[in-house]
This record gives structure tokens, C-alpha cells and sequence, in this order.
């Protein structure tokens, strides 16, 4: 299985990225700068946290506009996984591959530290290896993560069971519904606040974030036929 | 040739923790005649066109495509010939 984490000018979890499906999954993996447009070897393409394009105008907002991201809505479209953390969460919101958007943390602080999650949704490509209703522990590093959606979008994201992660306990940014991430209609993209890739061994604080990334592998060997 | 103004500031119905922020402060300050603050961008654009009505419906487009997310906020354009 190919990955590709598509690296802008500003991201910085790239790296994060990238070792968490060499750890994790042992799977061939590249890094993609934001001008290449032909995204067509990957199967699965990573959208890492940062500030890229320094946060300029909104989070999100120019990266969603970069040659990369023509491709990747091409790839979404193909029924490829796309995965947006943080940053990459608010890309896709920006790119009207999910919806709604991330605004300013309700406290307006950035919020570093770890956080509870409860996995609402285990039929998703992404959770696979997940219990439904577990509650993991996953880092959250955002100023700018606290997700909005009028009431129909969000009617229409509980009725087709589209809110993959909420906070449990506290909500750390005053996200509507305490969403932490959702996944799309077709259900191929997945955008959240959290960062799996940062939780992937238990001396970085947590291996909670590891099952996402066998989850995607599990989800494309059952498709595709391979060992 | 004109020069466009944008204003983009969040919908109503989307909470300003800015601007709330800067209310509270400005009450601190003793200002207490101070309601509702909302916080919000200006922009200036050179815009090469001669024509008002194409001017006008380019920034429009300009507003809808990347100056605002029409998601959480709401935009206001003035366009002045120079």
C-alpha cells in the first residue's frame, strides 16, 4: 500500500507523519511537495498538521488553493483515503472536501496536551481496529480547532453517523457537538483535530493512535486481495 | 481602475470569542456603554478593470472563492474609482 503525506510550505508534522506509518506498518511511504500533481501511485494520502502558508488569511485557506489539492480532491472523488490532521483538518474543511470549518479556540489559547476521545464510528476506514465507544488518548496541538457547522449540516452529519471522534470530558476548544473529527458522505475522508501520528508508542505517551494506521491498512488489504 | 475594500467579519449566528474577549477587556477599561464587539479583516484590492458592474462581480467572485469562508463569515465590499 502507498502513501504519500503531502508536505506544504508550513507544515510541520510531516516527518510525525511519515514515521508513524514506517513504525506502524512497515508500508512504502513519500514525502509530496504541494506543486506535484500527479498523486495517482498512492493509495492513501496524509494531510499533516502545521501552519502552512503561516495561517495567512485563515488556517488552511491557501493550501486548499495549491496544485497538490486539485489532485487530491481527484483522488477523494476515486474513492481513495485521504487522512487530515489538524492543520489538514482545516484544509479539507477549506477545500470543501468535508464541511464546515475550524475557528479560534473558544478560550483563544493553544491547547497542547493530551486529550480523551471517544470513537463513535468503528465502520469507518480509519477505525477499523477501533471498539465502538472506546475512549482513547490521542494529543491535541491547536489554537484553531474548534469545529463549526450550522444545525442542518450538523442534523445531517449525526444522522449518517459522520462524527468519527468526540471529546470526552472536557471539550478543549468549543467545538459544536464536542466534534473532534468527521469523515465525509462517502466516507473516504477523514479530517480531525487529534493527532494519531503523534500517539503511536507508548514512550511518546500513548500508542492509542497506531490502530487508525492498521486500520487504513487493514481497510485496503480487504479491498484489494493482499496478505 | 478601482480600488476595492473588503470587510470580512464572522456571521452573526457564529460566536466571536475575539471579540468577546475585547469587550470584556474594554469594560475592564471602564468603557461599559460597550455591547457586542465583533472582530473582523479589512482588505484593500487594486482592481485593473474599467468597468464598475465587472469590477463589482469579480470581487464578488473573489469574496466567494478566497477572501471569505462563507461557511462562518460574512463579507462586504466597496469599490471606489481611481
Amino acid at each position: 500500500m502507498n502513501f504519500a503525506v503531502i508536505v506544504f510550505p508550513g507544515s510541520n508534522c510531516d516527518v510525525d507523519m511519515y514515521k508513524a506509518v514506517e513504525d506502524c506498518l512497515g508500508q512504502p511511504v513519500d514525502y509530496v511537495w504541494y506543486t506535484q500533481t500527479d498523486l495517482s501511485k498512492y493509495d492513501a494520502i496524509l494531510i499533516p498538521g502545521g501552519f502552512s502558508y503561516g495561517d495567512y488569511l485563515r488556517t488552511g485557506a491557501m493550501a486548499s488553493l495549491a496544485p497538490a489539492m486539485e489532485s487530491v480532491k481527484k483522488a477523494a472523488a476515486e474513492g481513495k483515503l485521504v487522512l487530515g490532521v489538524c492543520n489538514g483538518f482545516q484544509i479539507l474543511t477549506e477545500a470543501g472536501l468535508l464541511p464546515g470549518a475550524l475557528r479560534r479556540n473558544q478560550s483563544l489559547k493553544f491547547h497542547c496536551k493530551y486529550v480523551d476521545l471517544k470513537v463513535e464510528s468503528n465502520s469507518t476506514p480509519f477505525t477499523l481496529d477501533y471498539q465502538e465507544g472506546e475512549i482513547i488518548k490521542i494529543p491535541i496541538a491547536h489554537g484553531e480547532g474548534n469545529y463549526y457547522c450550522d444545525p442542518e449540516t450538523l442534523n445531517k452529519l449525526q444522522e449518517n453517523n459522520q462524527v468519527v471522534f468526540r471529546y470526552e470530558g472536557l471539550n478543549p476548544n468549543g467545538s459544536v457537538d464536542e466534534i473532534a473529527g468527521i469523515i465525509n458522505e462517502q466516507g473516504n475522508v477523514l479530517g480531525m483535530m487529534p493527532h494519531p501520528e503523534r500517539a503511536v508508542h507508548e514512550w511518546l505517551g500513548s500508542e492509542d493512535g497506531k490502530r487508525m494506521f492498521t486500520s487504513i491498512l487493514k481497510y485496503w488489504r480487504e479491498r484489494n486481495g493482499a496478505a | 481602475m478601482f480600488k476595492a475594500t473588503v470587510f470580512v467579519t464572522l456571521r452573526e449566528s457564529v460566536l466571536d470569542p475575539q471579540g468577546s474577549a475585547v469587550r470584556g477587556s474594554l469594560h475592564t477599561l471602564g468603557f461599559d456603554e460597550v455591547g457586542e464587539v465583533r472582530i473582523g479583516k479589512y482588505m484593500q484590492l487594486e482592481i485593473n478593470l474599467n468597468d464598475r458592474a465587472a469590477a463589482e462581480e469579480r470581487v464578488k467572485e473573489m469574496c466567494e472563492k478566497l477572501l471569505a469562508n462563507t461557511v462562518i463569515e460574512d463579507y462586504r465590499c466597496e469599490l471606489q474609482e481611481v
